[in-house]
């Protein structure tokens, strides 16, 4: 039986604290190892801010994380939900790491960070909503 | 996130403490904004940081690329988990790591 929460908040980028310490709290609680945990961080940055961003521009709107975590093997899926324009972010070329610093263009990483340290990501369009899931294990 | 700013002459060592992130990186940006004119030497110090997002490695990219015709940059200090993030987005290849 998974252990399943959910929080909705507005998707704007003075709530990524607060969600980051929403899912460290429930991390702690199911001792997720250090690393696992700053890596999730480091994936909530760079996904709830693309949701702030651009899910709703001009506008704004809502972003629901649910925090699913998992029994054999023990980890963890986080999923993001937003009802904002259609976007895939695993449709995305991968940025070229070998360029030097003068050639890299400022930009282009967050994702390629994620799907590098996340152990799976998905990507679906249900209904009205961008649902995107990352599953790390512990 | 803390910024701890040491300036001796012409180097400057900035010593990070928590979270380099969407939220934080501004501040970074502004204080090199406000320091890096006539340095020398830049260090970063990341004893007290936990980890690095993509928008605090635009900061440290927009630093080295500033730091190019002024003097050498450096980053000290690093965990395993910002290791693994200069390793897997290259830009290990590029920062001169102590």
């Amino acid at each position: 039986m998974n252990d399943i929460h959910e929080i909705t908040v507005d998707a704007v980028l003075e709530n990524i604290p607060a969600v980051t310490d929403w899912v460290n709290d429930l991390l702690e609680q199911a001792d997720c190892p250090m690393k696992a945990q700053l890596q999730l961080d480091v994936a909530i940055d760079e996904l709830f801010s693309n949701i702030a961003r651009y899910a709703y521009a001009p506008q704004t709107g809502k972003a629901t994380l649910r925090l699913a975590l998992l029994q054999q093997p023990a980890g963890v899926a986080l999923t993001f939900i937003d009802q904002g324009k259609p976007y895939d972010p695993l449709a995305k070329v991968d940025p070229d790491v070998t360029l030097s610093a003068e050639e890299r263009a400022i930009g282009g990483l967050g994702i390629f960070l994620v799907k590098k340290t996340m152990d799976d990501m998905t990507y679906a369009r249900q209904e009205d909503s961008n649902v995107l899931t990352i599953t790390k294990l512990f | 996130m803390n910024i701890q700013k040491i300036k001796q002459d012409s180097q400057l060592t900035l010593a990070l403490e928590g979270r380099l992130d969407t939220v934080t990186a501004p501040a970074l940006e502004a204080c090199l904004n406000e320091n890096i004119a006539g340095i020398t030497a830049l260090t970063f110090d990341l004893t007290g940081l936990e980890y690095i997002s993509s928008a605090g490695l635009r900061v440290l990219l927009s630093a080295q690329k500033r730091m190019a015709p002024q003097g050498p940059m450096t980053v000290k200090h690093v965990n395993e988990t910002i290791q693994e993030i200069f390793d897997v987005t290259g830009f290990s290849d590029f920062l001169h790591i102590e």
